[in-house]
């Protein structure tokens, strides 16, 4: 029982970093209807600039926030200068596919190239304790990262609910040409979004790295599988689904590796790929998600 | 773009007897170069370059077929190459088969397959497909390792080696690369004429507009599920070939790097051509050969920004390029003879919308 408890917080502590690499994600999908296989990357770009600054003396949490200030700026970037020239992905959605794989590419290995490939030590954010309820124990990192998440879904609801910059966030994502045409500059709002979505990536990576107290170049692509499946079972254009999907992806992969032996440890990932295929099968708006019609 | 509402004409080239006259001449000479090139180059080159050239745009000519002409992105084809070139490895190396049987077992496995994951992706469409097999790709490694006393695991395992029959008094390379390249013609010549005929051109509406196919009577989920299983079957194939080729196989080899490599080969030699795959599969083994190598680990950098760049510059891909290329030309040619637009230019605006 103790042992399933504990798999329990683990899944869900696990299930919070997916969930905030998901609303990364959503972030994106939202305003245009695109997925980002990037995500994953740039978040370990992120994520070593977070480590450097903490090399360099700044605190953690310092460190964080200025990483996330550089990403966001480097998203909007990456948007208006990658994304955009490209075209809209109703009809170059294969070129945005290899655009965005190439920043996969390029930006691995570029890490690789000026941070090396051998794995660095990443400190825990939120101390090594842990808090003992009954007969589980919960570590301080994992109340921490959730404590994170829900501060961040409460900001972001109300960035979107209570702002104006919000509303016009929404309403690009609903009509990008009535948008314009009521005056907002739709440029300026999808690359708001890639921003956004790179400072939240930012936050995500440096609580990943936290967790497992190390960084390594390779660790972040599987990190985007799980968002993937976190993303595709909480609805792709919706923040809370996307949180919830998380935890729920967190704790169903480290159920089913902890319980089912033909999976084990190594096969977790499959799990996350069946909740995939499961989802997108039986209700492929996921479960907060607004269903899609297309009219003809 | 504007549209040429020329009459759409047969292809003019047989009729026309100074084209035909061109398009034999080099068809010729590419063949008599592509049968000349073992015996020009040496062993490294035809085994680590050419044979991986030849096996690679087998499998990007099945991926094109689907993503390119039947508008499913699958980024998961380097599980499919995977599953052949562990069929052949096993079938060889513990069954003592022979190196052509295991073809036929690669190819309907693949077939099987294919039309597995194909029947699930009816339902999902674009950018999911996409993100479904990019996860299938990233599972294949690790499933392979699960299960490492049949696949040899993360270790991998080596097969016997594929040599030439005596009577041909070829060296193994050489006998290797004109198997290899015997399949590519097989398999580009059926992929053509299977474009140019009614089911191709069923699988090039069901991409264009599935509703509007739908009207015209053709069975979108017949003809999707049956080119993702094609498709596969080529991939398969081409993952088998790679094994006569190199006789090792292991875990790392079919990774997510792969099925990325194969999507890259269709869309940088052109996407929806039918040499695009040859010129994408060259581009992707090649390119990696010219970069400065200085800087080892700046390649993937330079790679992948490449890759950004072409897809800004040049969404159409290296065919696209040639296609703009000659339209231009032709056209400068078309004004400088004041004779008006050509008629075979509409026809190429029609052919490639």
């Amino acid at each position: 029982m103790d042992l399933f408890l504990d798999r329990v917080v683990i899944g869900l502590e696990q299930g919070a970093i997916y969930g905030s690499v998901a609303l990364a994600l959503v972030l994106i999908y939202r305003s245009t209807g695109f997925v980002n296989f990037a995500q994953g990357e740039m978040a370990l770009f992120s994520t070593f600039l977070t480590w450097q600054f903490w090399e360099w003396g700044v605190p953690i949490a310092a460190a964080i926030a200025a990483s996330m200030g550089v990403s966001f700026l480097a998203g909007a970037v990456i948007e208006r200068v990658l994304i955009r020239p490209v075209g809209d992905v109703e009809h170059n959605a294969l070129a945005l596919v290899i655009v965005t794989v190439g920043m996969l590419l390029a930006l691995n290995a570029l890490v690789g190239w000026i941070w090396g490939t051998e794995g660095r030590r990443f400190p825990k954010i939120f101390g090594a304790g842990t808090v003992d309820i009954g007969s589980v124990s919960i570590s301080y990192q994992a109340l921490g990262t959730f404590a994170v998440l829900a501060v961040l879904l409460g900001l972001l609801y109300l960035l979107f609910q209570r702002t104006k910059l919000g509303l016009a966030v929404r309403a690009v994502a609903s009509n990008a040409e009535s948008s314009s045409l009521a005056g907002i500059r739709v440029g300026r709002i999808l690359m708001f979004g890639w921003g956004l979505a790179a400072a939240v990536g930012a936050l995500a990576g440096a609580l990943y790295a936290s967790e497992l107290s190390l960084l390594d170049s390779n660790i972040f692509f599987q990190l985007l599988i799980y968002a993937f499946a976190a993303a595709t079972l909480g609805g792709f254009d919706s923040p809370v689904g996307a949180v919830v999907g998380g935890l729920v992806v967190g704790l169903v992969t480290v159920l089913a590796g902890g319980y089912v032996g033909f999976l084990g440890e190594d096969l977790k990932l499959v799990a996350a790929f069946a909740v995939i295929l499961v989802v997108l099968l039986v209700r492929p708006q996921g479960l907060f998600g607004r269903k899609q019609v297309s009219r003809v | 773009m504007t549209l040429d509402v020329t009459p759409v004409e047969p292809r003019g080239f047989l009729r026309d007897p100074k084209r035909l006259a061109v398009r034999v001449v080099i068809t010729l000479a590419v063949g008599a170069l592509l049968l000349a090139l073992p015996h020009i180059y040496p062993r490294f080159r035809v085994e680590g370059q050419f044979n991986v050239i030849i096996t690679y745009a087998i499998a990007a000519l099945g991926l094109n077929l689907l993503t390119g002409y039947n508008g499913q992105i699958s980024v998961g084809h380097g599980a499919f190459f995977g599953v052949g070139a562990y069929t052949t490895a096993i079938l060889v190396g513990d069954h003592g088969w022979p190196h052509f049987a295991t073809l036929a077992v690669a190819a309907a496995l693949t077939f099987v397959l294919g039309v597995l994951v194909g029947l699930p992706a009816l339902r999902i469409q674009g950018l999911y497909l996409a993100l479904v097999t990019l996860a299938l790709a990233a599972a294949f490694p690790l499933v392979v390792t699960r299960f490492s006393s049949v696949t040899g695991g993360t270790q991998g395992m080596r097969v016997s080696r594929f040599r030439a029959p005596d009577w041909t008094g070829l060296k193994d390379y050489q006998w290797k690369y004109y198997v290899l390249l015997a399949v590519a013609v097989v398999a580009f010549v059926l992929v053509r004429n299977l474009v140019k005929s009614r089911v191709g051109r069923a699988i090039i509406a069901t991409r264009d507009n599935e509703t509007a196919a739908q009207v015209l009577g053709v069975d979108l989920s017949r003809y999707k599920v049956l080119t993702f299983g094609i498709s596969a079957t080529l991939a398969g194939v081409a993952g088998a070939l790679s094994v006569f080729n190199e006789p090792f196989v292991n875990a790392e080899k079919y990774n997510i790097n792969l099925s990325i490599t194969l999507l890259v080969a269709v869309v940088v030699g052109g996407a929806a051509t039918i040499f695009g795959p040859a010129w994408g599969a060259f581009f992707v083994v090649m390119i990696p050969t010219w970069l400065p190598n200085r800087y080892p680990q700046l390649s993937p950098v330079l790679f992948g920004g490449s890759l950004i760049v072409l897809m800004i510059l040049a969404p159409g891909g290296f065919l696209g390029l040639v296609r703009q290329a000659s339209g231009w030309v032709r056209r400068r040619s078309g004004r400088r003879s004041s004779a008006g637009p050509s008629p075979g230019e509409g026809h190429d605006a029609l052919a490639s919308a």
